[in-house]
Formats: structure tokens, C-alpha cells, sequence
């Protein structure tokens, strides 16, 4: 196997630097799902039907929250990533681990905003605007979901054989991940929520 | 629900169907258990991660849809055939025309180009495997048991049946009360997800595991085309995507994107449908002119005509069919701006596509020119395509197409286009390619009797419906009265399409005549062809190249024929490390079936628990500790030696 060593562990084999190529392109064409499903609720924002208004029951508090956590959980990622670099596995560890918290944090109060929006009789069913409203954010939500499932799994995997090519590389690809997550994310904010506050 | 509505019941078509789905089954066990070829078909074949094999399973998937949709096509001919005709009712011919169009398009057209991909784009480029060979295998898995959840709807469900666009508010639980638009929405979505991963699998590929030296402009044309093709998936698949998860939405969950009330809009869905739709056709049309542009450069013995022109014209095609989806409603009433915009981009398509047709005409002019089975499909496909592609000019113009909208006239152009562009392409890939597969040539006389067949029964069967739509038959109508005249020539239009299908049935008797017939051991380059696949022997072995090829120009392989210099360095073999077979990646298209089939019915609990089955064999995926194995040098040798019958 060739191996560079001017480049950093994860991408120093050409399968390793292949994945992470490979996960960018994955990356495009999530842009492209997400920037669909934004289409799709620009196109049904405003037809509420019988149902309630973003207005009416968009809850400032909460939101903030989630983008306080998902934002410093993007940092906390990127401080793991540079550990990674500098071959330090303790704080590596604790850093993502961190990030996995947070995350887990935003999707505690993700799901207590959507019961809350379910008690006040907004549902899926109810409007068009709702129905896109809980995809976009469900979308969203469940690749969060997916990222800390993916990322303990890749904890333990660090933690078990320190750093090796594979997880470096492992980890390095979840960093991408988690990143794109979070600039989904502040559209959401932007488009979803400050838009409809407004 | 009963078991009555679960099972479809009271045609005896499908009673038929049913015994026959159940002969076949116990046949394939029974055949499997007695000749004991249980352990070859999972070590050999449903583990492999060798991107030949599962070119040929793609490909083998791809003829068996071939002929299921080919029977949906001729039980629509059989109908339409005489005034006042009573073979179908109107339910059972809703629900052919809707699987015919998407087997014909998703399970057939697809896999067939993808079988072709991954069979010759290794090989073409220089590369051992793709860059993700496990994830190639659960791409193919993916698409089959996709395509095996939309076959059983036939008999368990009922088959979709709102045409293969789904149209709301048609496709809506309300007006399509059965199970029939779930199939749709999820059969579609597995094998979507597997087309998608392909896409990312093919352009890292291709960019970046080409052999030392093959600058992107020395790349064969098909290399072009496919990485072109491959950027269209990855653009255009994530919007199919979301068009059919809001389709299960609103159909198994209840939500309101495309009802009639409650804010729902359904134009919102004919919009999503041909943002992916109008891309798709491309996707499976731009590997086809990659094809003919080898095949052509080959049997004519000379360099294809304007390179770099082909590569321009094929990037302005792709950035151009983003842009035309809404030609695909122009009476649907999106005002005379919107139409005019969506004329132009249409029609500008045109041009780039000219510019093709010219290139293959001048790489022709004065070319040492031989008419093997593939190059008939060559030669053939200009003229046709050119028809089709004029008319698709007519249909262009947004205020003409007011006359022709969903006429006879739309179905002769569509498959004016895709049967000489795809259907032709894939055919003439595979009776050019059928020898790097197996090892001998499939029998000439049988593949050019076949070709006389097919593109006069196609002819015969389509020409007339150009003349039927401006008549004013409209297309997806199950009878029409004999007063008004479309009898005679719809009688002409079933005998071409029996004669199409007589055609079909010699291509694939040719199967079993060659492999019993035809001469073995022609060498790895039975055609005197051009490219680097054909540098390898025939059959390829497991690893491809022994030694990666040294690239100093386009078409390397004739460069080194006619200069007589070395495309394999001297020296002594490396060992070379390969990928292991796994199973997972069947499993996991397994479990996703389940999964499929249980939304279907909104089964919850199977559901769950199949979707909890993915996450784990994710888990599993990615606790693996799996590096492959090496062949050794020695080994290499010997195979080397026993193949070419020297050393290299």
C-alpha cells in the first residue's frame, strides 16, 4: 500500500483520500435533497389551509437553544478534529464527545417542539404548510440522529484502536458530516424560523 | 384487509401469472438443490464485489425486465390492435401502460447501462476495480429488490396504475385507493438510493483511479460519457428522492402535499417528477452515444471525429436538461413567459445533439468501415434517432405542442428516441463487449438476423403512431370505436411490434446457440479494437491488469498496436490487493425489501423492525475489520501465462 507522509493520517492511503473525495460528492448531492425540500416549503409556506401559521406557533426560546447547541457542537468537532491532528486521543475523545452530547441536546428540544406542536393540534396532516414543515425539519432530524448513532459508533472504534488510517479517516468524513448538518441547519433558522417570526 | 384484496384476484391473466411466478420459483430451487449449485450461486455470484460480475447480473436483471416489459407492450398492442376490442379493461390496461413505462425506464434501461458501466469503465480506464466495490454491490442489490418489490405488486396489491409520472391528484390515496402508487413510491426510492450511490462510486472512479498517463482527454469517449451521465445521477436522484417520500407522505402518513385541499398543490409534484424525469432521459441516453462513438471509431478504423467537440457538446447537454422539465406540461397552464423560456432551452438541446450526429457521420466518411453486429446497431441508430429527434423539435414548440399534447404522436417520439438511442446503445454495447464478458463472440449471422428484425418491427410499429396522434389518438386510452378510423393502422403497429418481439426472441436464443457454438479462444481482442479493455484477456481476470497500462495517447491501445511500443512496463509482477466477497450487502437488500413491502401495507411493526435490521447492519458495516487479501506474485504469473500463453 502507498502511503504519503506529508499529508495528514486520514488521507495518506489512496483509499482513505478516495473516501473522503467520495463523501464530498455525497455531500453535493444532500445539498441537493435539502435545497428540494426547502423548494418545497417556499412553495408551501403560506398555504396553511385551516391550520395554524409559522407565526402562531413558532417558539423563539427553544430554537434558540438548538442553534446555540448545534453551533458550538460544530466547534467542539472541529477542536476533536485538530486533537485528531496532533495525535492527542484523549481530548480528541472528549471533544467529540461533546459534540454527540450537544447533539443530542438538539434533539431533545427538537422533539419536545414537535409535541408541542402536536398538542396545539398542529400536525402533519393538517396543512400543507405543516406537512413541510415537519419534512424539512424531520429530514433534518434524523440526520442528526444518524450522526451521533455514527459518530459513538466511530468513538468506540477510536477508543479500541486508537488512530489508525481507518479511523482517522473515520472520523475525519463524520467531521464533514456534522459541518454540513449545522449549515443546514442555520438556513433553517434563517428561512424557517426568522421568516416566519418576521 | 382481506385476503381477497391482498392477493389480486378474478383476472385469469393473472391467475396464470401466479402459477407461473410459482413454476419458475420451485424450478430455480429445485434446479439449484439437484445439480448442487447452491454454494457457487452465494460464493460466486451474491457475495461478489467484482465489478465484472455485477455488470453481468445488472445486465442479466435488465434483459429478464426487458421481457416483462416487452409483454406489457405487446399485451397493450394486442388490445389496441381492432375497434371495440375486450382482451383488457380499462383498470388492467391502466396498470400495464403505468409498468411498462417504469420497468422499461427504471428497471430495464438503467441496470442495462449501469451493467455496461460496470463491466467496461475499469477496464476502459485502467483501474483494477471501481473505487467502492462493496458499495457497488449493495447499489445492485438495491435496484433489484426495488425492482423485484414493484413485480409483485402484479399479483399481491395491484400494480400502480396513474401512468408512470403519477400525476396528483390522481396518484392520490383518494383517487388511487389501492396499494398500488405505494409499490411506486417505494420500490422506486430503493432502487433510486442504489442508482444514487452508483453515481458517487462512478465519478470517484473515474477521476480518480485512471492508469498513469490518461490525461481526462485521452479518456474513450464511453469513459466521457459515463462520467458525465454519473453527475447528472448525483444532481438529479436526491430530487426523485424527495418527490417520493412526500408521495409516501401523503399516501401511507397522511400529510397534504399534493391534495386538493388544505394548501396541498399538485402541480408541485409534476414539477419535482420531471426536474428528476427530464435528466433521467439523458442518463440513460448519454452512455448509449458513448457507446456508439467507440463502436463506430472502432468498425470504422479511424479516430473518432471531433473529440473535444463530443465532450463539449455532452457537458451542454447535461447543464441543458435541468432546464427543460417543464416541457413536459406546457398545457397545463404556467402562461405563454414560462412556456416560451422552456421552449428555447428545449430546443436548444438540439444543437449539441447535431453536432454528435455530424461526428459520427464524418468519423464514417472514408473510414475502412465493417458491418459487425454492433455497427449495424450503430449505423442503424443515426437515421431513427435523427427522426426522433426532429419531431422532439415539433414537440418543442410550445404552442404547436397544444395539438400534439398526449397524443400518439408524443408515444412514436419518445420511443423514436429511446429505442435506437438506449435500446440500440446497450445492444450494440453488449454484442461489442459480450466476448471481454465470457470469452467468445455471440454468433454474427443470429445477431444480424435478430438486428433485420428488430429495427423493421420497430419501424413497423411506431411509424404509424406518428400518423395515429395527429389523427387525434390520444396515448393511455384502453379501446377506441371504430368510427374513428384508427383501426387500420393500429393493425399494422401490433404486427411490428410482434415482429420487434419475434426480433427479441433470436437475440436471445443467440445466448444459447453461442455458447454451445461459437468458437472459443479468439484472444483478448477479437474485434482489432482501440481502447485498454481490450488489452486484457478474455475472460478478465479477477484483478484486470497485472500491470497498470502505461497511457501515452488517446485510444492507447491501438497506439501501441500500430507503433509497436510496450503498454505494460518490464519487470518482474507485484502482489496486488483485492476486496473480499460479503454477504452483507445482499442482506442488506433483504432487509430493505421487508422494509418496503411492510410500508406498502402499513405494516408498522415489521417496519420498525426492518428499519432497526438497516441501522444494525450499518453497525456491522462499520465495526468490520476487513482489509481484503492479496494475490501473490507467483500467482499472477501463473494465471498471466495460462491466459496470454506467454510472459508479458
Amino acid at each position: 500500500m502507498k502511503i504519503n507522509d506529508s499529508l495528514p493520517l486520514e488521507y495518506r492511503t489512496e483509499e482513505n483520500s478516495n473516501k473522503i473525495f467520495g463523501f464530498w460528492l455525497f455531500l453535493g448531492a444532500e445539498i441537493v435533497l435539502f435545497s428540494t425540500l426547502f423548494a418545497v416549503y417556499f412553495t408551501l409556506w403560506n398555504r396553511t389551509g385551516n391550520g395554524p401559521t409559522g407565526k402562531e406557533i413558532f417558539e423563539v426560546g427553544g430554537v434558540i437553544w438548538e442553534t446555540l447547541l448545534l453551533l458550538t457542537s460544530s466547534f467542539t468537532c472541529g477542536l476533536g478534529i485538530h486533537a485528531m491532528r496532533l495525535n492527542l486521543k484523549k481530548p480528541m475523545m472528549v471533544f467529540f464527545g461533546i459534540t454527540l452530547l450537544m447533539g443530542l441536546g438538539f434533539l431533545g428540544i427538537e422533539i419536545t417542539e414537535f409535541v408541542n406542536y402536536v398538542h396545539e393540534g398542529a400536525t402533519l396532516q393538517t396543512s400543507a404548510f405543516l406537512s413541510s414543515l415537519f419534512v424539512l425539519l424531520g429530514t433534518h432530524g434524523l440526520h442528526v440522529t444518524m450522526g451521533i448513532l455514527w459518530g459513538a459508533a466511530i468513538l468506540l472504534q477510536v477508543n479500541r484502536q486508537g488512530f489508525t488510517d481507518e479511523t482517522a479517516n473515520k472520523s475525519f468524513i463524520f467531521s464533514l458530516y456534522w459541518h454540513f448538518l449545522d449549515v443546514v441547519w442555520i438556513f433553517i433558522f434563517s428561512f424557517v424560523y426568522l421568516k416566519g417570526l418576521m | 384487509m382481506k385476503w381477497d384484496e391482498f392477493f389480486v384476484t378474478g383476472e385469469p391473466m393473472i391467475y396464470a401469472a401466479d402459477v407461473s411466478i410459482i413454476l419458475v420459483s420451485l424450478a430455480i430451487v429445485i434446479g439449484l438443490t439437484y445439480f448442487k449449485k447452491w454454494g457457487y450461486l452465494w460464493r460466486e455470484w451474491l457475495t461478489t464485489v467484482d465489478h465484472k460480475r455485477i455488470g453481468i447480473m445488472y445486465i442479466i436483471s435488465a434483459l429478464i425486465m426487458l421481457f416483462r416489459g416487452g409483454v406489457d407492450a405487446l399485451l397493450m398492442r394486442t388490445q389496441l390492435a381492432v375497434p371495440d376490442n375486450k382482451i383488457l379493461d380499462a383498470q388492467h390496461y391502466n396498470e400495464i401502460f403505468t409498468t411498462h413505462g417504469l420497468i422499461m425506464i427504471l428497471f430495464m434501461a438503467m441496470p442495462f447501462v449501469i451493467g455496461m458501466m460496470n463491466v467496461v469503465i475499469p477496464l476502459q480506464i485502467g483501474a483494477r476495480d471501481v473505487a467502492f466495490p462493496r458499495l457497488n454491490a449493495v447499489s445492485f442489490w438495491m435496484f433489484f429488490f426495488g425492482a423485484m418489490l414493484l413485480n409483485l405488486s402484479f399479483v399481491i396489491g395491484g400494480s400502480p396504475d396513474a401512468g408512470w409520472s403519477a400525476y396528483f391528484p390522481l396518484a392520490s390515496l383518494e383517487f388511487s385507493p389501492t396499494v398500488g402508487n405505494n409499490y411506486y413510491s417505494l420500490a422506486l426510492q430503493i432502487s433510486g438510493i442504489g442508482t444514487l450511490m452508483t453515481g458517487v462510486n462512478f465519478i470517484v472512479t473515474i477521476l480518480k483511479m485512471r492508469a498513469p498517463g490518461m490525461k481526462l482527454m485521452r479518456m474513450p469517449m464511453f469513459t466521457w460519457s459515463v462520467l458525465i451521465t454519473n453527475v447528472i445521477i448525483l444532481f438529479a436522484f436526491p430530487v426523485l428522492t424527495v418527490a417520493l417520500a412526500l408521495m409516501m407522505f401523503d399516501r401511507i402518513f397522511g400529510s397534504q402535499f399534493f391534495t386538493m385541499a388544505n394548501g396541498g398543490m399538485d402541480m408541485l409534484w409534476a414539477n419535482l417528477f420531471w426536474v428528476w424525469g427530464h435528466p433521467e432521459v439523458y442518463i440513460v441516453i448519454l452512455p448509449a452515444f458513448g457507446i456508439f462513438s467507440d463502436v463506430i471509431s472502432t468498425f470504422s478504423k479511424k479516430n473518432l471525429y471531433g473529440y473535444k467537440s463530443m465532450v463539449v457538446s455532452m457537458v451542454a447537454i447535461s447543464v441543458l436538461s435541468f432546464l427543460v422539465w417543464a416541457h413536459h406540461f406546457y398545457t397545463m397552464g404556467q402562461g405563454a413567459m414560462v412556456n416560451g423560456f422552456f421552449s428555447i432551452t428545449t430546443m436548444a438541446i438540439a444543437v449539441p445533439t447535431g453536432v454528435k450526429i455530424f461526428n459520427w457521420l464524418f468519423t464514417l466518411q472514408k473510414g475502412k468501415i465493417s458491418f459487425t453486429s454492433p455497427m449495424l446497431y450503430a449505423m442503424g441508430f443515426i437515421p431513427i434517432f435523427t427522426i426522433g429527434g426532429v419531431t422532439g423539435v415539433m414537440l418543442a414548440m410550445a404552442s404547436a405542442d397544444y395539438q400534439y399534447h398526449n397524443t400518439m404522436f408524443l408515444v412514436a417520439h419518445f420511443h423514436y428516441v429511446l429505442i435506437p438511442g438506449t435500446v440500440f446503445g446497450v445492444l450494440a454495447g453488449m454484442h461489442y463487449w459480450f466476448p471481454k464478458m465470457f470469452g467468445f463472440r455471440l454468433n454474427e449471422r443470429l445477431a444480424k438476423w435478430a438486428f433485420w428484425l428488430i429495427i423493421i418491427g420497430f419501424n413497423v410499429a411506431f411509424m404509424p403512431l406518428f400518423f395515429l396522434g395527429l389523427n387525434g389518438m390520444t396515448r393511455r386510452m384502453y379501446t377506441y370505436s371504430a368510427s374513428t378510423g384508427f383501426g387500420p393502422l393500429n393493425m399494422i403497429a401490433t404486427i411490428g411490434a410482434f415482429v420487434l418481439a419475434i426480433g427479441f426472441v433470436v437475440l436471445c436464443y443467440n445466448f444459447f446457440h453461442s455458447f454451445r457454438h461459437s468458437p472459443r479462444n479468439e484472444g483478448g481482442d477479437p474485434w482489432d479494437a482501440r481502447t485498454l479493455e481490450w488489452s486484457t484477456p478474455s475472460p478478465v481476470p479477477v484483478y484486470n491488469f497485472a500491470k497498470l497500462p502505461n497511457v501515452k495517447s488517446q485510444d492507447a491501445f491501438w497506439h501501441a498496436k500500430k507503433h509497436n511500443v510496450p503498454l505494460y512496463e518490464e519487470g518482474p509482477y507485484e502482489e496486488i490487493h483485492m476486496p473480499s466477497n460479503s454477504g452483507q450487502p445482499f442482506i442488506l437488500g433483504v432487509i430493505m425489501f421487508i422494509l418496503g413491502f411492510s410500508l406498502v401495507f402499513s405494516w408498522f411493526i415489521p417496519a420498525i423492525i426492518a428499519g432497526v435490521g438497516v441501522i444494525i447492519m450499518l453497525a456491522v458495516r462499520s465495526f468490520e475489520r476487513d482489509h481484503g487479501y492479496h494475490i501473490s506474485a507467483k500467482e499472477i504469473a501463473a494465471t498471466e501465462q495460462k491466459l496470454r500463453g506467454d510472459t508479458v
